[in-house]
C-alpha cells in the first residue's frame, strides 16, 4: 500500500540522522579528558579492572573501529554498566523509561484538554474578554518556574490537603494516575498557553475560510460549524506544534521528575550527570536522540492520516 | 415588475440599505437597492468590481456579521417573509434549504479536510434528517445531475483532487442538495477557464429549468448575463442603477451606465476576455456624492446632475433608470 511504502521510506531516511546520532554519543565520551576507561570507572579502579575494560571496549584498537565496536554492543543491547549502580544501563534505561513515558503522554492529555475548550472560547469571542482573561491566565502560568509550580502543589494538595503522594509514581496503573497527578499537571499547565495561543489563531484563520461562510450559507448551526468543520482544519497545524512541544517537554520533564522523585529517565540523568555515571550519560544521550526521532517520524505519519492533502512520496 | 404566473415575487427586495461602518467612517456598499425576481426565473446582477454585489448576495441570507455591517433601511421578503425580522435559528432553516449559494471560486469554497459526497449530503442530513445511506443514495444522484463522471466514486474523494470546473460542479451539487426555490451564484463562473465557463453555466440552466427554482446571478461581465438572465440588473457604487427586461437592456438602455458596459461586451469573433473598461473610477464609498454617482465619469451628464438625488424610475412599463435624462440616450 501507498501508507505503507511511505513508512518504509521514512525509516530509511532516519539512518543517516541514527548513525550521527550513534557517533555524537560515541564521540562524547572519547571527548572527555584523560584515558576514558579511568574517567568512566572513577579514580580508585584497580589497574586489573582498567586493564579488562581496555580489552573490552577494544581501545587499543582505532577509533572507526571502536566505534564500529560500540555500534554492535549498542545494537545487542549492550549500553554497558553504570558505575554507581553497578548494574547494566540497558536495564536501567529500560526500567525508568515507562514512568517517563506515562507522565509526559499524562502530561500532553492534560494539556489538550485544557487547550481544546479554551482556545474554542478564545476564539469564539475574540478580543473580548474571555479571550484576554484566557491569554493573560496563560503568561501567568507558563512564567512560573516548573520546580516552583511543583513545590507549591506539593505544598497545597500534597502536605496540606494530603489529596495526593508526593513522591513516586505508583503500584498500579490507578496509582500511576493518582501519583503522576500533580506532576503532570505541572508540565500540562506549561504546555497548555502554547497550545491555546497557536489553536487560538489557527481557528481564527480558518474561521476567515471561504468555506466556513459556505457552511454558514448551508445553514448549519454555529456551534457544529465550529467543531465538524473549523476545528477539524485548525487541528491539522497543531501536530507539529504538539511535536515541537514533546522535544520541550522531554527536556522539562527533567526538572519535574526531580521535584516529585519520579524514578523516570529524566531522574535518571540528573543522578547520573552528579555522580559522573559516564556510561549511562552516554546511554541517555543515545536513548533522548531516538526518542526525538521517533517523535518526528510520529508526526509525519499523523499528518499522513489526518490531511488528505498530503501525498505519500 | 414582470408578469408571471404567481400573483407576488419570489423574492422582493425593498430600499435595502447596508453600511460597513469603522473607524475610517462609513462604507455604503448597498444604497436604497430594490429589486425583484420572480418564480422560475433568473435575474442577472452586473456591474463592476466593488458595486456592491456580493454585499447585496450575502445580505439576503444575513451572512455578513454585524459589526461591520449594519442594514440602516429596507426590507428583504422572501415567500412573503421579510428576513431581516427573522431570528437567527429561523434563518438557518431557510440557509441551505430554501435559499442555496454558489461562491465565487470553487478552490476555496469546499472544506479540504470533508470528503465530497459528505459536503454535498450535510444539509439533507442536517435539515432532512436523513440516514447515512440515504443520504448517500441521494448524493450520488446529485454527483451524476451535475455531471461528475463516475459519481459513486467520486462521492468519497477529497476535493483537491478535482479540478477546478468539477469543484464548481460540487459546489453547485451543494447547493441544490435541498432543492432550494432560489439560488444566488455569486460570480459563479469568474475563477474558472473560458470554455469550463461555458458548461458551468449551461449546466445552471439545465437545472434551473429541470428544478424550476430561480437564480440571481452575479457577474461583472454584461456578456455572461445577458446569455442566461430573463432580468438584469445593473449596479454601480452600491446602487441599482438599471433593471429591465434583458431584451429592452439590450435594445434600448436607459442608464448610460449601461450603454458603456453594452460597449464594452466582445464580439464573440474577437473572443476577448473584457473590454475597453469605461474611463475613470467609481466615486468612494465613503463619500458618495449627493447627486448621480455617475457623473463625474457620464458624457450625458449637465451640471444639475451633481446635485440633484437620483432614484429609480419606472421609464417604461418594467424598465427602471436612476438616470435623470435617460432620453438623452435615445
Ligand atoms: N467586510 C467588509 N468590511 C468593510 N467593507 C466591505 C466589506 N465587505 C465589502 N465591503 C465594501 O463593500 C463594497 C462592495 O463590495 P462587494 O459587494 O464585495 O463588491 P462586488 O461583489 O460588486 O465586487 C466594497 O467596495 C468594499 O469596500
Ligand atoms: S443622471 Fe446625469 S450624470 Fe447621471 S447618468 Fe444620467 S445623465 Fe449621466
Ligand atoms: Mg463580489
Amino acid at each position: 500500500m501507498r501508507l505503507a511504502s511511505y513508512i518504509l521510506s521514512r525509516l530509511l531516511q532516519m539512518i543517516p540522522v541514527l548513525i550521527g546520532i550513534t557517533i555524537f554519543a560515541f564521540l562524547f565520551i572519547q571527548l572527555l579528558p584523560g584515558d576514558p576507561i579511568q574517567t568512566m570507572l572513577g579514580g580508585k579502579a584497580s589497574p586489573e579492572a582498567i586493564e579488562a575494560a581496555h580489552q573490552k571496549f577494544g581501545l587499543d584498537q582505532p577509533l572507526p573501529i571502536q566505534y564500529l565496536l560500540f555500534l554492535r554492543n549498542a545494537l545487542q543491547g549492550d549500553l554497558g554498566t553504570s558505575i554507581t549502580q553497578r548494574t547494566l544501563v540497558s536495564g536501567l534505561i529500560a526500567e525508568r523509561f515507562v514512568p517517563s513515558i506515562f507522565l509526559l503522554i499524562y502530561a500532553m492529555i492534560i494539556a489538550m484538554l485544557l487547550a481544546l475548550p479554551l482556545s474554542l472560547i478564545a476564539a469564539r469571542r475574540s478580543d473580548r474578554l474571555v479571550d484576554h482573561t484566557i491569554r493573560i491566565s496563560g503568561m501567568i502560568t507558563i512564567s512560573m518556574p516548573a520546580f516552583w509550580l511543583g513545590l507549591l502543589l506539593i505544598l497545597l494538595f500534597g502536605l496540606t490537603l494530603d489529596l495526593f503522594p508526593i513522591s513516586g509514581w505508583g503500584d498500579d496503573f490507578l496509582g500511576h494516575i493518582h501519583s503522576l497527578f500533580l506532576p503532570a499537571v505541572v508540565i500540562g499547565l506549561a504546555t497548555a498557553p502554547v497550545l491555546i495561543q497557536s489553536l487560538r489563531s489557527s481557528l481564527l484563520d480558518t474561521m476567515q475560510m471561504d468555506f466556513i461562510e459556505a457552511a454558514r450559507a448551508k445553514g448549519l448551526n454555529p456551534n457544529r460549524i465550529m467543531i465538524r468543520h473549523v476545528l477539524r482544519n485548525a487541528l491539522i497545524p497543531m501536530v507539529t506544534v504538539l511535536a515541537v512541544n514533546v522535544g520541550w517537554l522531554i527536556g522539562g520533564s527533567v526538572v519535574v521528575e526531580n521535584v516529585f522523585s519520579i524514578p523516570g529517565i529524566g531522574r535518571l540523568l540528573v543522578q547520573a550527570v552528579l555522580t559522573r555515571d559516564y556510561p549511562t550519560i552516554q546511554a541517555l544521550t543515545l536513548v533522548f536522540g531516538i526518542l526525538v526521532l521517533i517523535v518526528n517520524l510520529i508526526t509525519d505519519l499523523t499528518y499522513a492520516v489526518v490531511d488528505p492533502r498530503v501525498t505519500y512520496q | 415588475m414582470q408578469s408571471s404566473t404567481h400573483p407576488s415575487p419570489l423574492l422582493s427586495i425593498q430600499n435595502f440599505t447596508t453600511e460597513f461602518r469603522s473607524s475610517g467612517g462609513k462604507i455604503v456598499a448597498n444604497k436604497n437597492v430594490s429589486l425583484s425576481i420572480d418564480h422560475r426565473r433568473i435575474l442577472g446582477i452586473v456591474g463592476e468590481s466593488g458595486s456592491g454585489k456580493s454585499v447585496l448576495c450575502r445580505s439576503i441570507l444575513r451572512l455578513i456579521p454585524s459589526p461591520p455591517a449594519y442594514v440602516t433601511e429596507g426590507e428583504i421578503t422572501f415567500n412573503g417573509r421579510n428576513l431581516l425580522a427573522l431570528s437567527e435559528s429561523e434563518m438557518q432553516a431557510i440557509r441551505g434549504v430554501e435559499i442555496g449559494m454558489i461562491f465565487q471560486d470553487p478552490m476555496t469554497s469546499l472544506n479540504p479536510v470533508w470528503r465530497i459526497g459528505d459536503q454535498i449530503t450535510e444539509t439533507l442530513r442536517v435539515h432532512k434528517g436523513m440516514g447515512r445511506r440515504e443520504a448517500r443514495e441521494v448524493g450520488i444522484d446529485l454527483l451524476r445531475q451535475v455531471g461528475i463522471p463516475s459519481p459513486d466514486t467520486r462521492f468519497d474523494e477529497y476535493p483537491h483532487r478535482l479540478s477546478g470546473g468539477m469543484r464548481q460542479r460540487v459546489v453547485i451539487a451543494m447547493a441544490m442538495a435541498c432543492k432550494p426555490k432560489l439560488l444566488l451564484a455569486d460570480e459563479p463562473t469568474t475563477a474558472l477557464d473560458v470554455t469550463i465557463q461555458d458548461q458551468i453555466l449551461a449546466l445552471m440552466l439545465q437545472l434551473q429549468e429541470e428544478v424550476g427554482m430561480s437564480i440571481i446571478l452575479v457577474s461583472h461581465d454584461m456578456g455572461v448575463v445577458a446569455e442566461t438572465s430573463d432580468t438584469i440588473a445593473v449596479m454601480y457604487a452600491g446602487q441599482v442603477v438599471e433593471t429591465a427586461p434583458t431584451e429592452a437592456i439590450f435594445n434600448r438602455p436607459k442608464h448610460p451606465y449601461t450603454l458603456g458596459l453594452l460597449q464594452s461586451i466582445p464580439r464573440i469573433e474577437f473572443k476577448v476576455d473584457r473590454l475597453v473598461p469605461m474611463k475613470g473610477q467609481p466615486p468612494n464609498l465613503l463619500k458618495l456624492p449627493k447627486g448621480c454617482p455617475f457623473a463625474e465619469r457620464c458624457a450625458f451628464a449637465s451640471p444639475d446632475c451633481i446635485e440633484t438625488p437620483v432614484a429609480l424610475r419606472e421609464v417604461e412599463p418594467g424598465h427602471f433608470s436612476a438616470c435623470l435624462y435617460p432620453e438623452r440616450l435615445a
